[in-house]
């Protein structure tokens, strides 16, 4: 039998040191563990593990900060932007993200968000749209899809009770102080892989003091959709991202430089696609 | 040091500035303002503090959780309504153990009720700040210059116990004007000197993780109780009154802030007409000076609690005393003060009826008679 000699081997997959080496609580197929490790692998790229602070959610994220390698606390249901602000004021050369639902972010947390982007405070959002509430067993959330059966709404979304899906991204691109918002999916290899770029542009926005940033993905949650990883992945596409279309909904002027876009940052309805 | 005129308000945010105090987060509210209008024109003449006006006291408290955990010295201040929305927040803050300090200037309540000092707070401050077992340091101070004083030994005590400490007054004493020395402005904190649990980045050591959240039974038991013997402590060590001619007093009263205050006043003509009346003013709320007080009772005929609210902080006192000397209550409501004469009433009906008569029961029911408001007295013109 011949030993493998390593040194002859290039690494080409391993755990990003901005993850640390535990057993994941995610449901088998839900894809907020590999919105985690996008976020990883960004933070070692841009080598600010040791500078920055993670800011964990109420949702099923609550523990995001068992799964990053740096620094972490635990915000109150939907009050993250709050308290990602109270540190990076006090520290404005760290780092903050808040990793957030969209029952924390677009019901309970709205007003920290749009206050938050409203003071243009430093801060990446990292912003998980599933269209329900995971953690406490799928009930409605404002994103919840027309006619989406959730156990609080049984008989799908009624628009007439409730109203229409709440559109987080272009609600926060309206806001002068956020100055990249963008909309992402984690459906396909393809938006995998632009959702990183985002990510890291997002990161890099905050590190050049250019006001808040936020990334919302698009996210699944097979358990409480009811559905197999892979259709849940199918639903993405074919359900959320109709009526969430992907796109950069706001790069300002001084952001532009750091997207390395060929494309101008807005059309005319400020969506640019893909 | 000279004594220089200082409005409440203003005072207490300049001891804290003294103190050291890196961050304050704060929303406007009578009677509680000037605090948060003194923060804004002070702090930006010292670089690297940081003043933030939050858009709601929600919004504020979390961000003093978070400038909490990064290890500074952050202040908040609000009044009883705003004290309710921050309630999840400090229980967190509570259950993380992180330092931090809050003033409450009480307003009359409930609901929106007026901007006149009252004392209805005591119960929420003392008892449930917040949901789970837990209770912060609450210091009442009576004149400006106890407000100062504790002020700037709030944060010191914060991080000691890495609890809420609140600064309890109301609305006479965040608005009246006193002279104070002001104490000595101390540095900031420095890098070196940053707690070992603060969240500062990894860097050269182990990630931290600052969290109230700790998901099985056990573990969460196990924090309880240390929480828990962290409380004992305190009440062992942070026990704070004052006594006033209480050595051959027949007569006790027990009141605390602006109540303990005109109490005192009560004492000197009691004792003109020839009474022995004294007062224990608790200064410490939360811990409670229980031991002294069952003290005390053992020796005096009587004990009277005037409070500016329906009768909360009577009951730590029957509790205290456990039945060794009959408790009376005398309050007034709804932003009315009440008068050193009607406190002398009180105190005359007291020794002239002999103790047995009507009185040993400890009935508290002494506010019924009192709640009559005089018309326009506690609807002032209100910024509400
Ligand atoms: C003040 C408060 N209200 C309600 C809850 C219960 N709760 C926990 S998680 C959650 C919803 C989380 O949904 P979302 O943010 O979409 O995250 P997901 O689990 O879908 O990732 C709720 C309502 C809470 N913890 N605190
Ligand atoms: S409940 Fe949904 S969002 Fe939560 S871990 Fe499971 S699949 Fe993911
Ligand atoms: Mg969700």
């Amino acid at each position: 039998m011949t030993l493998i000699d390593l040194a002859n081997y290039d690494v080409v997959y391993r755990r990003p040191e901005a993850l640390t080496n535990v057993q994941t609580h995610y449901c088998p197929g839900c894809t907020h563990g590999l919105i985690h490790r996008l976020i990883g692998e960004v933070i070692d790229e841009l080598g600010i593990r040791e500078n920055t602070i993670c800011v964990a959610p109420v949702g099923c994220a609550v523990f995001a900060y068992n799964y990053f390698n740096v620094d972490g606390c635990e915000a109150p249901h939907g009050r993250a932007p709050a308290m990602a602000t109270g540190i990076k004021r006090v520290m404005p050369d760290r780092v903050v993200f808040t990793y957030q639902g969209d029952g924390d972010l677009a019901a309970i947390g709205t007003n920290e968000i749009i206050h938050a982007a409203g003071r243009g405070e430093d801060l990446t959002v990292i912003f998980v749209n599933n269209a329900n509430y995971g953690m406490t067993g799928g009930q409605m959330a404002p994103t919840t899809l027309v006619g989406q059966v959730t156990t609080s709404s049984p008989y799908g979304r009624d628009v007439e009770l409730v109203g229409m899906p709440m559109r987080v991204a272009e609600l926060i691109s309206t806001i002068p102080g956020a100055s990249y918002v963008v909309r992402r999916s984690v459906h396909n290899v393809a938006n995998i892989n632009k959702t990183k770029a985002a990510i890291k542009t997002a990161f890099q926005v905050q590190m050049a003091g250019l006001g808040l940033s936020m990334v919302e993905v698009l996210s699944s949650c097979p358990t409480n959709w009811h559905m197999t990883p892979d259709s849940a992945l199918q639903w993405i596409e074919d359900a959320m991202i109709p009526v969430y279309p992907l796109g950069d909904y706001r790069v300002a002027d001084a952001v532009e430089p750091l997207t390395k876009r060929r494309q101008p940052a807005h059309q005319q309805n400020g969506v640019t696609g893909g | 040091m000279a004594k220089e005129l200082w409005k409440g308000n203003e005072a207490i945010a300049e001891a804290a500035l003294r103190a050291g105090v890196e961050a304050y987060f704060g929303y406007p509210i009578t009677p509680q303002t000037e605090l948060l209008e003194y923060m804004a024109r002070e702090i930006p003449k010292y670089p690297g503090r940081v003043f933030l006006q939050a858009e709601s006291e929600l919004a504020a408290v979390n961000m003093v959780y978070g400038a909490a955990c990064a290890g500074v010295r952050v202040l908040s201040s609000s009044s009883s309504p705003g004290i309710s929305l921050m309630t999840e927040g400090l229980s967190y803050i509570a259950g993380t153990e992180v330092p931090a300090v809050l003033v409450d200037i009480m307003r009359g309540g409930p609901g929106l009720g007026n901007i006149m000092p009252s004392q209805g707070d005591y119960f929420q401050m003392t008892k449930s700040l917040g949901h789970g077992d837990f209770h912060p340091i609450v210091l009442a101070p009576s004149t400006v210059q106890e407000a100062v004083d504790l002020t700037y030994g709030a944060f010191e005590l914060a991080e000691t116990y890495r609890t809420v400490v609140v600064i309890l007054a109301d609305g006479a004493i965040g608005q009246m004007m006193e002279p104070v020395v002001m104490p000595p402005a101390r540095p900031v904190m420095t890098e070196e000197e940053r707690a070992d649990w603060a969240l500062r980045g990894a860097k050269d050591r182990e990630r931290r993780i600052l969290t109230s959240l700790h998901m099985n039974a056990e573990g969460l038991e196990r924090m309880n109780l240390g929480l828990q013997s962290k409380l004992a402590r305190i009440q062992r060590n942070e026990l704070r009154w004052q006594e006033t001619m209480t050595d051959d007093a027949e007569v006790l009263m027990v009141a605390f802030g602006t109540a303990g205050r005109i109490c005192s006043s009560v004492v000197q003509s009691a004792r003109r007409a020839g009474l022995k009346v004294g007062l224990l003013r608790p200064i410490s709320l939360w811990p409670f000076p229980e031991q002294r007080l069952l003290e005390l009772a053992e020796r005096v005929q009587q004990i009277l609690v005037v409070e500016m609210n329906a009768g909360q902080m009577v009951l730590d006192v029957k509790a205290a005393v456990a039945g060794r000397a009959p408790v009376h209550f005398y309050g007034r409501l709804g932003g009315v003060v009440p008068l050193p004469d009607e406190i002398s009433q009180q105190i005359d009906k007291l020794v002239s009826q002999p103790a047995g008569a009507g009185y040993k029961t400890g009935a508290s029911n002494g506010f019924g008679h009192a709640t009559v408001v005089p018309a326009g007295d506690a609807r002032a013109e209100g910024r509400i």
